[in-house]
């Protein structure tokens, strides 16, 4: 009752121009506060994988012993570490198998130069092709590179090249997005005239990784893919491997922003996610009361 | 759970012999025979000059001095000491010159130098009995063959031999080294390789042969830290063999054919498959290997898939598959309010009984390892071609909440308090003046 006495309705005739700005205030308040709630929380969510410590990539302990020695088989593919030097001597159409190990975010590019028997042995053209397959002998994308390259009678050499996806740190199990664990490398000529078959041939392979600890995105595989020993536990698990309540927290907290954007904010300890978190949702609940208070109030 | 839990500790796997731990060490010695022609052809002076066995001879001279310790390696030859014509005879003409064992190297070196060629060119014969000195064990035996003439013994067809031994499943390996080759020499030695496994080299000079001849001695010593255990897969799931969770299998798939086998993957758990089938002889261009994992029921649960045109060793594709539960020891996957990862326990327990084999109650997940090779028409598809099973089972991994509800959730209620505690103040302000 004392309302209506107190607060005077606008007239149309009376004050329309304020009414206008207030709706214009509140629009951009609330655009700014939802802003501000998907920004932020996304920005905790980009942080959450971050790793506390640093990824034990395989670029970090660097055996620059050139591999000399390629497998035939998956079972015996022989392993190499990044920057790692490959030269082999091989007869063309060998088919030769390296590994590595993978962890998650990194992105490994492969680069690899044969140099073709001599040319007065041969009798055409021969096509040579690397493959890369995951620990579960899955066949990988290449997203650069030339994977297939044909070699005329002149030609000398030939290079191949396969840069992989990103490695992601967990996937459904019926997703085929490369995953931590081990990757096969194969090489082999797929078409070549009979009688050039055994002729002699040098591989050389260079294996080149960029790690990114944040690109990885969220979610802890509970075992590496493939055969190979066993790598230390991976990106974000490497403090609290399985099921610890951080873990978990952080799964929760990160859903859509799978890693990509990370490095807004520094590597946060939980508690100071949450504290974060709390801040928003109190200025969140600030502009809601703000706009409470002024839409009965113009 | 508890039930399911209960069931799969009881389930003890009897009658597949267990696989071969990962970590246990394998002190077995790489064993290696080297098979050497010493036919009356290999006089020939066409190798720089040099006539083939010389250079053979210089060959062995540089790799005896180059195993390893650790390396158990034999010497045959073959067509060394008859000089008749007697065909019946000569193709008899193969011995062991020096033993497989811990190589003395002055012994086998005398022993290189006293060859003289001579006679016919038994390969067939020569392979087997390379294979009986090498013996059984656990490990990949080699067998390197050098020769500079195609067989003048056949039968047996020395590829035959070769394939044979193969589908023996004592893992035994055939190189090949062709002295001066010509076309059907090297066709019979791609052959014997492609049939085995191993690889095909011609050689021109010495040394490119002493290399290459060191290279595969080398090899000899990284084979497999895990051996493959060999199964047999039946037709139908019902009576698939049982697999362990963990373990490399071998077994022979014809083209065209499909394999069943079984392995138990409780309801928490990940079961991790891959197979390779290699391409062990002629087959036609276009093909494709298909992995499937099913339910006792029949229903596909995943299915890994590759294909392929011409020349490869193996073709390979692999599946992960896991229930719908989360793993046991990670209980925070459903209380996270997010509808689709929180399952409930009934869900969970509802997916993991149609899993369940019928009758025995165990959860069991059927593999299907299916092909689409063909060979040429007319050709012997023989013992099927050799596949490999790899099975591992670990534990499911978590999985994530649906994208960004609970962030939304986060936002919407602090706004809902925000503008129920503005209105509350409001509400409380206006009784006050009322009340003035």
């Amino acid at each position: 009752m004392t309302r209506d006495e107190t607060t005077t309705r606008p007239e149309p005739t009376g004050r329309p121009m304020p009414a206008r700005r207030l709706g214009a205030i509140r629009a951009a308040v609330l655009a700014v506060a939802v802003g501000a709630g998907i920004l932020v929380p996304g920005a905790i969510a980009a942080a959450a994988p971050a790793s506390p410590s640093p990824t034990p990539t395989s670029s970090a302990d660097p055996d620059t012993d050139t591999v000399t020695t390629a497998g035939t088989s998956f079972l015996t593919a022989t392993t190499i570490r990044a920057e790692q030097p490959v030269d082999v001597a091989a007869s063309s159409g060998d088919y030769l198998y390296w590994q590595f190990t993978a962890f998650a975010g990194e992105t490994n590019d492969l680069k690899i130069n044969v140099t073709l028997p001599p040319a007065a042995d041969r009798h055409g053209p021969s096509t040579w092709t690397v493959d890369v397959f995951d620990g579960l002998r899955r066949r990988q994308a290449c997203t650069e590179g030339a994977q297939t390259r044909t070699a005329k009678v002149a030609d000398t050499t030939l290079s191949l090249g396969c840069k992989l996806r990103q490695v992601r740190s967990w996937a459904e199990p019926w997703s085929g997005d490369p995953l931590p664990g081990a990757y096969y490398v194969r090489l082999s000529v797929t078409d070549l005239p009979e009688q050039d078959l055994g002729l002699p041939t040098r591989v050389g392979l260079g294996l080149n990784t960029v790690g990114d600890d944040e690109g990885g995105g969220e979610g802890v595989l509970s075992a590496p893919l493939g055969p190979s020993p066993k790598p230390k536990v991976t990106g974000s698990s490497s403090k609290s491997p399985t099921a610890s309540p951080s873990a978990s927290e952080s799964a929760q907290a990160g859903g859509t922003e799978s890693g990509t954007g990370g490095g807004l904010l520094p590597d946060l300890s939980a508690e100071a996610k949450w504290i974060l978190a709390c801040v928003v949702v109190g200025i969140v609940a600030l502009v809601g009361f703000t706009l409470a208070w002024r839409t009965r109030r113009p | 759970m508890a039930v399911l839990l209960g069931l799969l500790a009881a389930l003890t796997l009897p009658g597949i012999p267990p696989a071969v731990a990962d970590d246990e060490p394998i002190s077995e010695p790489p064993k290696l025979e080297l098979v050497l022609d010493v036919s009356g052809s290999m006089r020939a002076k066409d190798i720089g000059g040099r006539s083939r066995i010389a250079v053979a001879q210089q060959a062995f001279h540089e790799v005896v001095d180059a195993v390893p310790d650790e390396t158990q390696l034999g010497i045959r030859v073959l067509g060394a000491t008859y000089s008749g014509d007697d065909k019946k005879v000569g193709c008899q003409d193969t011995q062991q010159i020096v033993p497989v064992g811990p190589v003395d190297r002055t012994q086998a070196k005398a022993a290189i130098a006293g060859l003289r060629p001579t006679g016919f060119t038994p390969v067939g014969r020569a392979l087997r009995a390379a294979a009986e000195d090498l013996g059984t064990g656990g490990t990949t035996r080699r067998i390197v063959l050098i020769t500079d003439g195609e067989d003048t013994c056949a039968p047996p067809d020395p590829c035959e031999v070769a394939r044979e031994l193969a589908a023996q499943g004592t893992h035994l390996v055939v190189d090949t080294l062709g002295l001066a080759p010509d076309e059907k020499v090297r066709r019979q030695l791609v052959c014997i390789a492609a049939a085995t496994g191993g690889t095909y080299t011609s050689a021109q000079s010495v040394e490119q042969l002493s290399g290459r001849i060191k290279q595969l001695v080398n090899r000899a010593s990284d084979t497999y830290t895990q051996t493959p255990v060999t199964v047999a897969g039946s037709n139908r799931c019902e009576n698939a063999p049982i697999l362990q969770q963990q373990g490399v299998y071998t077994d022979r798939e014809r083209p065209q054919e499909q394999r069943f086998y079984r392995v138990p993957v409780a309801s928490y758990q990940e079961l991790r498959a891959s197979v390779s089938v290699a391409l062990d002889r002629p087959l036609n261009p276009h093909y494709g290997v298909l992995l499937r994992a099913v339910a006792a029921d029949g229903r596909e649960l995943v299915r890994g898939t590759d294909a392929g045109s011409g020349r490869t060793d193996v073709l390979s594709t692999g599946v992960r598959w896991s229930g719908a539960e989360a793993p046991a020891e990670s209980p925070s996957a459903s209380p996270s309010g997010s509808p689709t990862a929180a399952p409930t326990p009934s869900a969970g327990s509802s997916a993991s009984p149609s899993v369940v084999a019928p009758g025995n109650g165990q959860p069991i997940v059927c593999l299907v390892v299916s092909n689409s090779f063909s060979t040429p028409t007319g050709a012997n598809d023989g013992p099927g071609m050799p596949i490999e099973l790899t099975i591992d089972v670990v534990d499911a991994s978590p999985a994530l909440d649906t994208p960004g509800l609970s962030r939304g959730w986060v936002l919407l209620g602090g706004l809902a308090v925000g503008l129920i505690l503005g209105w509350f103040i409001r509400w409380v302000i206006a009784t006050r003046r009322e009340t003035r």
